[in-house]
């Protein structure tokens, strides 16, 4: 016996997304999301175009770096621009992110030094940042689990008082940024139902970017997968994730309706992943390059600026000048990676408690008895010596 | 504290609960679960930040009835009855303490951690690591364990070991009601993550606890949860227990006593960090030392106490370091879980093979 699953309907279509940007450029209207995106001036447009840019450059530098030895690993975010920079942009200063391990866009929008993110690529750190810095916490490789995190940290927003006092200084969202593979965790579930009973002030947001490594959204789920969220009592909306317009206006009334007091909402951005999983994956292996081909002519950075020259407001010295800024970060960001340095291993000892912890500190000292047991008299390493 | 957002309020036709009684005085007479209530009652009025989370631990009073009461003076947004998913309560709850609370969640029994388990070990466990300091997770995980109550299946467990094995993890056990008392208020004042394991076969059995003593630092000190204690002195062998069997040693040395053999009980009260000094400080005065607990024998805590003695003090033993506890099983069902059980006879047993070899 064998089963038949669907390969292009169910979760795949992309029938209902929200979209305020055509594939071509086109500007086109939507009767409950244009007033979202009412406030996007041509100023603020340049701004997620010069944010999308750079996430590529940064994306590019990065997977680069990992050809050339310098990272171990690298995830891409290529492809899924807007759905980053769009939400990204929706944020309030006081609001906190809980990213999984792709959301490189939102990084950049919330202004974090890019570079700390490839410091866990490069195997210096586990994290790299000061979450507190930026309401930017750290990347959580354990799919989904981060999304009960964010539904917590949004129930102490609650118990702040920092949900509906109408003061927009002062009101606070939470959003989670996971995939479609990720809905399938039982995480996700749980936050889900959490973020329901306590009306957390959190937007769940899924970039459905149709691969979990290799298997298609279809293994995860037979209907769309924003249609799971109103079972548990959250309304959902599909978008466009390669539209930042339709991406920024979803995202900006969810967080409002958290912000004012709503509760959660769940946010599909329908986008595609347009490099591999990390870097070690390979693609070809589980994907056509008609597919591929199909979704770059959906390219969410080309689509912008097919858009603001059209209406001409991407002039060219803007653009001579996006180029010089690419390119010294580019240069910034090979340089940056390359200084790195290598950490103590005694360093590994650190941190392991906040405080004390007997067996840790033994297991130090032996260590560094251990490592001082190499060194002869005059400060060299002996020969026959460990490495 | 007031939630703010839209909610359904509770539908609900019972009548207000009464008024709390006044928080207790002086030294009195409690069973270890009232001990619990009022060492969490006592954290819960001292820190707006610390708050309880579990299933059916407000208007129930939790199925052991730990957190009766509170549910009634604190409120339902400092006594939270949560869905019915571990995995949830505890995600939610570093969450919590990410934005600055002080969350004790309640597993309702020990077989029932381990929907959490993920969460508790890639999470809980890293999230001080991973940042490098800059992240803070005081969140408690208190979990009824141990057997010996004529339960059904999953509900008599001792698992222990397999959170003592996870580096970022505090793993402590009271044995009597006053230790219970302090040490539930340490775990909550500490910085750390604590699992914290209450063995629910003793919590009606009642001890002294001074109410009004000041509370020891959770570290750095004596008094603190990082440390083990001589709770009887003797000189011909150590028996070295935790939680549910620190009673039974204090039984079995009773009763060697009357046979003329001087049990020295070491009560471990941590599992990590293992208090190793003073149990080879015992070690070395008894020359003998057997390890009890109600966990299998393989892989348990034991193992690793007999490893260290013998690292330790290997030249001051006169007999090989012996374990009593659980064995390779599941846990049995409970018309035959004594005889699972590391009882008074079998520990005795251990006493007089260690003492003969």
């Amino acid at each position: 016996m064998s089963t038949t699953v669907p390969a292009a309907e169910g979760p795949l279509t992309d029938e209902g997304l929200v979209q305020l940007l055509t594939p071509t450029g086109e500007r086109v209207h939507h009767p409950e999301y244009d007033a979202w995106a009412a406030d996007l001036d041509a100023d603020r447009l340049r701004a997620m175009y010069r944010d999308m840019v750079l996430t590529r450059r940064f994306d590019t530098e990065a997977t680069s770096l990992q050809r050339q030895g310098e990272l171990g690993l690298w995830a891409q975010s290529l492809g899924q621009e807007a759905a980053q920079v769009g939400s990204g942009h929706a944020l309030a200063p006081q609001d906190h992110v809980f990213p999984s391990y792709r959301e490189h866009g939102v990084a950049h929008v919330r202004g974090l030094e890019m570079t700390d993110l490839l410091r866990l690529f490069r195997g210096v750190d586990h994290g790299g940042w000061d979450p507190a810095a930026h309401g930017f916490h750290l990347f959580t490789l354990v799919i989904g689990s981060h999304t009960l995190h964010a539904t917590g940290y949004a129930m102490g927003v609650q118990r702040d008082g920092l949900v509906g006092t109408g003061d927009p200084t002062r009101d606070t969202a939470v959003v989670t940024y996971f995939g479609d593979g990720a809905t399938a965790q039982g995480d996700v579930s749980e936050a889900l139902v959490f973020a329901s009973v306590n009306q957390a002030p959190v937007v769940l947001f899924c970039q459905n970017n149709q691969f979990a490594i290799s298997e298609p959204t279809t293994r995860q789920a037979r209907v769309p997968i924003a249609d799971r969220a109103p079972g548990f009592g959250i309304p959902s909306v599909r978008v466009d994730g390669n539209d930042v317009l339709a991406s920024y206006a979803v995202t900006r009334q969810a967080l409002e309706r958290a912000r004012s007091g709503g509760g959660p909402t769940f946010v599909e951005a329908f986008t595609y992943r347009m490099g591999a999983h990390t870097t070690s994956d390979d693609p070809t292996r589980y994907r056509t390059s008609e597919q591929e081909e199909r979704w770059r002519r959906r390219d969410p950075i080309e689509r912008l600026r097919v858009h603001l020259e059209r209406t001409g407001e991407l002039p060219e010295v803007f653009q001579a000048q996006l180029a010089a800024e690419s390119d010294a970060f580019g240069e910034h960001i090979r340089t940056t990676v390359r200084a790195m340095g290598h950490p103590a291993s005694p360093s590994m000892f650190e941190h392991v408690y906040a405080t004390p912890h007997a067996v840790v500190d033994a297991e130090r000292a032996w260590f560094t008895q251990y490592e001082q047991s190499f060194v002869d008299h005059d400060g060299r390493e002996t020969a026959g010596g460990h490495r | 504290m007031t939630v703010t957002g839209e909610r359904t309020a509770p539908t609900t036709d019972l009548p207000p609960a009464p008024a709390p009684a006044p928080f207790p005085t002086g030294t009195q007479r409690l069973p270890m679960a009232k001990a619990l209530n009022l060492g969490l009652r006592r954290a819960l009025a001292n820190d707006p930040r610390v708050l309880l989370m579990g299933e059916d631990i407000g208007r129930l009073g939790g199925v052991f009835r730990v957190t009766d009461g509170l549910f009634a003076e604190f409120g339902e947004d400092r006594v939270v009855d949560t869905p019915l998913a571990e995995s949830g309560i505890v995600g939610t709850a570093i969450g919590l303490a990410l934005r600055g609370y002080r969350p004790v969640c309640e597993i309702q029994f020990d077989g029932f951690v381990f929907p959490a388990f993920d969460q508790i070990t890639t999470q809980l466990a890293k999230m001080h690591y991973r940042s490098r300091g800059r992240l803070r997770l005081p969140v408690v995980i208190r979990i009824p364990y141990g057997g010996g109550i004529g339960a059904i299946e999953h509900h008599s467990e001792s698992p222990e070991a397999l959170f003592a094995h996870t580096p970022g993890l505090r793993v402590v056990s009271p044995a009597t009601a006053a230790d219970a008392f302090t040490m539930i208020q340490q775990a909550v004042a500490s910085p750390d993550p604590v699992i914290f394991f209450e063995p629910k076969g003793r919590y009606w059995e009642k001890g002294d606890v001074d109410l009004d003593a000041p509370l020891p630092a959770p570290h750095g000190g004596p008094a603190d949860l990082d440390h083990a204690r001589v709770v009887r002195p003797g000189t011909d062998v150590t028996v070295v227990a935790y939680g549910p069997t620190v009673a039974t040693a204090l039984k079995a040395a009773a009763a060697a006593a009357a046979d003329g053999t001087s049990i020295e009980v070491v009560d471990l009260r941590t599992i990590s960090p293992l208090d190793t000094a003073t149990i080879a400080a015992s070690v070395r005065r008894t020359g003998r030392c057997v390890v009890v607990h109600e966990a299998p024998v393989l892989y348990g805590s034991g193992a690793e106490v007999a490893a260290r003695i013998t690292e330790e003090c290997f030249y001051h033993l006169q007999a090989p370091v012996l374990r009593v506890g659980g064995f390779h099983t599941p846990y049995p069902v409970s018309k035959i879980e004594h005889d699972y059980l590391p009882g008074l006879d079998r520990l005795l047993d251990a006493v007089d093979r260690t003492l003969a070899f």
